[in-house]
């Protein structure tokens, strides 16, 4: 991400220090990742310390302080998921994705994650891609929905 | 001076609004142990060790006095069955990540804690955040701070920072009550900026 765009964001949020938290945000979403580039010219813009800025990104589970692929995928693990054949859709995946939970692939396409329900247990398995939800899959169906990403 | 008359101990103390508990007692020689507290710095709370036993209009609590603002016509108590077995508990929990401190060891004995009640898991940081908030308030250097949460919370050096001002400072080594900040010092310089 270039620092332009960096700027652009801190700009936008009228470079106040708090409204750091929705800066790093804006700055996640777009980017997938907190690079340390990013962050160094957060810091330095809004004078803000850059253990502090540590902190938060470490703390929430929202930011990522390595490369995120373009499309996050979460395989249900949840007890519903699981006894329906959650594991075989991970398996799926991990084989046509090259990737294990918590890994990034090569070309920064997929990003993998497990996670423990979804909250549509009647749906499971449930495999959800950028935020959308694909219920009932199968192997088949996984690796399939899978191919419609780019 | 002081408009605020409350009782340490069955004595008679006064403070000025805005003033805690700990001041009040440190001011007037009363003892209550403390781990995570320093003069030059803003109150944390975070070792939870000073915690006494305040009767405010006939209602006994729990508080941890050095966050705990002086109040008029409050009865603390700064020893009490209690408040030893809460101390030795908060001592027992600490001591299982850092189990020969000195400062806990000191403590232990005074209430009587085992350092084996609980299964070790030696991080050697205890939290106090006496590192991080001196760099930050009195050094304002920003050189170290926490990372991540719960669990998996640690102190971590910024590279940058810390190749350029901490081998001159270090004020904050003699701070740490279980020495790990020294090892996290040496370790961090290895890795990230050795023989600067």
């Amino acid at each position: 991400m270039e620092i332009e765009r960096v700027d652009q964001i801190i700009e936008k949020h009228h470079g106040e220090a708090s409204n750091l938290l929705q800066i790093m945000l804006d700055i996640q979403s777009e980017n997938n990742w907190l690079s340390k580039q990013a962050l160094a010219r957060v810091s330095e813009k809004l004078s803000v310390p850059m253990t502090r800025i540590q902190h938060i990104a470490t703390f929430y589970k929202a930011f990522s302080l390595v490369p995120k692929g373009r499309h996050k995928v979460h395989i249900c693990m949840g007890t519903a998921c699981h006894v329906r054949g959650a594991t075989r859709i991970l398996d799926t995946v991990e084989d046509a994705t090259g990737i294990k939970p918590g890994e990034t692939d090569l070309d920064l396409k997929f990003s993998l994650e497990t996670v423990n329900c979804l909250g549509c247990c009647a749906l499971g398995p449930v495999m959800e891609v950028d935020g959308k939800v694909h219920g009932k899959m199968s192997p088949v169906k996984a690796s399939s929905a899978l191919k419609t990403y780019e | 001076m002081g408009d605020i008359q409350f009782e340490i101990d069955g004595q008679t103390v006064t403070a000025d609004p805005g003033m805690t508990v700990l001041e009040v007692a440190q001011r007037e020689g009363i003892f209550i142990p403390t781990l995570c507290h320093h003069e030059k710095l803003e109150p944390f709370g975070g070792c939870r060790l000073c915690i006494v036993e305040v009767e405010d209009r006939g209602w006994t609590k729990y508080v941890v006095s050095c966050v705990f603002p002086a109040a008029k016509d409050i009865k603390v108590k700064t020893r009490s069955e209690k408040v030893d077995r809460l101390r030795k508990t908060i001592l027992e929990l600490l001591m299982a990540h850092a189990p020969d401190a000195p400062q806990l060891t000191e403590l232990a004995k005074v209430y009587g804690a085992d350092p084996n009640r609980y299964e070790r898991d030696p991080s050697f940081c205890i939290h106090c955040g006496l590192c991080v908030r001196y760099c930050a308030e009195v050094a304002q250097k920003h050189a170290i701070g926490f990372v991540d949460r719960g669990i998996n919370k640690e102190i971590s050096f910024v590279p940058e920072i810390a190749a350029q001002y901490c081998n001159d400072c270090k004020e904050c080594f003699p701070l740490c009550p279980t020495s790990y900040l020294q090892a996290a010092f040496v370790y961090a310089q290895a890795m990230a900026f050795p023989g600067a």
